[in-house]
């Protein structure tokens, strides 16, 4: 495989050709998953014989905070990129997907809070991972809120690539606190590449439904939202010009 | 059709329904403001069409 060619996507005309090409399939693929996944935990599957039915939170606690971490890791990827190709797409597409990654995190935030008052009898604890998460939360709305402050592209793409780098400590800890501190409420980590069985298959089945139609949901708001970018990129240039004479 | 969800039904149809509505939401923004921004972008370069 030829990974130059993978370049020729920086083109902002060809990367929208290419992906508004292949967007309805990824968004059809997303829905089924989500209907999918979510009908069969939340209809189909057993209480769990100490959680109760509050293991149905599950199928949403757990997509959502594994996108609210790799949404920032692709964010990272894209700004890499900027800073060292200058290429407007990517810079675009961290832009695009920050919101993404916000929503995830905000419901990983409310899911987890929901889950821990039965579980934990309380709704919120400074716990090594929850604490993370908010600091995680927090970085995403800096992230946006710096985008939108500063007038030219490309000077706040330099600045919230910096932001983004900085933030990417908040989501390796937000990953692996429970490791790094063994303390607080918060279990271990559910997807773990160990060979340790953590989920019982019957739940694990349809979560797997659900993480793939968290995924292919990003993606399809990731290409709407980036193609949207690049658009108001280009309006803003021509209406610069327009002023310019 | 819903399952019993015993003394938890509260914590998780408010999960269910708070997650759905926040990814709607998200959608919705989406596309709107995809849809206007196309608009705004297509009158621009036909306001420059016509003015050469």
């Amino acid at each position: 495989m030829n990974l130059n060619a993978l370049w020729e996507y920086a083109n902002p005309l060809k990367f929208m050709r290419t992906t508004e090409k292949v967007l309805p399939w990824v968004a059809t693929a997303a829905l089924v998953c989500l209907v999918v996944g979510l009908v069969w935990g939340f209809f189909f599957t057993p209480d769990d014989y100490r959680q109760g039915s509050t293991v149905k939170i599950f199928y949403l606690h757990v997509p959502s905070a594994m996108m609210a971490i790799n949404v920032w890791v692709m964010m990272l990827i894209t700004s890499l990129v900027w800073i060292v190709r200058r290429h407007h797409v990517s810079a675009l597409a961290a832009r695009a997907a920050a919101p993404v990654g916000a929503t995830m995190t905000l419901i990983a935030l409310i899911t987890g809070a929901m889950w821990g008052q039965p579980m934990w009898g309380t709704w919120w604890a400074w716990d090594p991972r929850l604490t993370s998460f908010l600091i995680l939360f927090l970085f995403y709305l800096g992230y946006m809120a710096l985008w939108a402050a500063i007038e030219n592209d490309d000077t706040a793409a330099d600045l919230t690539s910096v932001l983004c780098l900085v933030g990417s400590v908040f989501a390796i800890l937000s990953r692996y606190a429970v490791n790094f501190w063994n303390q607080g409420l918060h279990q271990g980590a559910s997807l773990s590449l160990d060979k340790e069985e953590n989920v019982a298959d019957i739940f694990w089945y349809p979560a797997l439904v659900c993480i793939a139609g968290f995924v292919l949901l990003f993606i399809t708001l990731v290409i709407i939202r980036t193609n949207t970018e690049i658009r108001a990129r280009r309006m803003r240039a021509l209406l610069a010009q327009e002023r310019l004479g | 059709m819903i399952p019993e969800l015993g003394k938890y039904a509260g914590a998780v149809l408010s999960s269910y329904g708070l997650s759905i509505g926040l990814i709607l939401m998200l959608v919705a923004v989406s596309l709107r403001r995809s849809r206007r921004v196309k608009a705004e972008l297509q009158e621009v370069e036909m306001r420059r069409k016509a003015n050469g």
